[in-house]
């Protein structure tokens, strides 16, 4: 389990739609509004580096200190952004697998409406899980 | 057949697999429905383009939908980037998974650098509908032109899509033609990646 990582869903129109503090380090107050700054200033890469691959994964993209962002852009550009400081790659990447076919799930729901809040208490819980399990 | 089967229950959307499934329902079952979803937006419009407006959102959102999953199911999870790549996506991922068949035709406008067309003979969607008199130009295939604009939107490719009956020759029927005229800013990042 990593100390720190913050796990955000971004939707295409730059919106977030999911957010979860996942680490075991103790919160320092300001630590959520310095994770989600950083995680914003990323999003311009983001968008340059999306369209020079076509896989999802785009690993390590940005640094802030000790701490990396690494971003998975789904088909419909929706990212999942998380930033960590553990340097447990292949984790990471089953982790954003995992979180994607959840995504879907949610997705396919008729009444979810796409780029809106995702607040399905059962999604936060099976995410959580994936990030005890992987990260 | 729809419901024919035992169907496993699932406590909640998360847990039930995406794996491909059962992929056929009956074609009378989504003629019915079409149907409906079809009368029931003439009750609340009153002029044409505002009801082929209402089938074209509610295709948009079977598009975005669409998309995600068969990037997900049928191309490994990766993404289209390139503008031809997603065109033959739908063409014939999205074609084939929605109507069992890949779609007859994808040219390019001879016109214009950024239009192309995608032509069926046939298109399910007007298989059973024939359109009076007095409602001109009017084509349900509205709504097959809002999913490729939604699958299209999604992915990053913005452009605007209308269905329209083309008359051929020998043939009773007219094909439909799905016409794609994408943005200015796509056609440019087309240019940039070379």
């Amino acid at each position: 389990m990593a100390t720190t990582a913050c796990f955000i869903i971004v939707s295409r129109n730059d919106i977030p739609i999911y957010e979860a503090e996942v680490g075991s380090a103790t919160k320092r107050e300001d630590a959520a509004q310095m994770h989600q700054f950083i995680l914003h200033a990323a999003l311009d890469i983001v968008q340059d580096l999306a369209w020079t691959t076509s896989a999802m994964y785009l690993k390590a993209i940005d640094r802030f200190n000790d701490m990396v962002v690494s971003v998975y852009v789904t088909a419909g550009h929706t990212r999942f952004m998380l930033l960590h400081d553990s340097r447990n790659d292949d984790g990471i990447k089953s982790f954003f697998q995992e979180v994607h076919e959840l995504y879907i799930k949610i997705l396919l729901n008729p009444l979810y409406l796409p780029g809106s809040r995702i607040t399905s208490s059962h999604f936060d819980t099976k995410v959580r899980a994936l990030a005890r399990k992987y990260l | 057949m729809i419901g024919v089967g035992k169907i496993k229950q699932y406590s909640n959307v998360l847990e039930k697999p995406l794996s491909k499934g059962k992929q056929e329902v009956s074609l009378s079952a989504f003629a019915f429905l079409f149907s409906e979803l079809v009368q029931y937006n003439q009750t609340q419009v009153d002029n044409i383009a505002e009801l082929e407006r209402r089938l074209e959102d509610a295709g948009y959102a079977v598009g975005a939908r669409v998309l995600e999953l068969l990037c997900h199911r049928d191309k490994g999870n990766r993404r289209e980037t390139r503008l031809l790549g997603i065109l033959s996506f739908v063409h014939s991922t999205v074609w084939k998974v929605l109507f069992g068949k890949v779609a007859d035709s994808l040219e390019k406008g001879t016109e214009h650098e950024d239009e192309y067309m995608i032509s069926e003979k046939e298109l399910l969607v007007n298989r059973f509908i024939s359109i009076p008199k007095d409602m001109g130009t009017f084509n349900c295939g509205a709504f097959v032109a809002g999913i490729v604009r939604g699958v299209l939107d999604s992915a990053g490719f913005p452009a605007v899509v209308t269905a329209h009956f083309v008359p051929m020759e020998g043939q009773q029927r007219p094909r439909t033609t799905i016409l794609i005229k994408f943005a200015e800013e796509v056609l440019r990042r087309e240019a940039r990646l070379g």
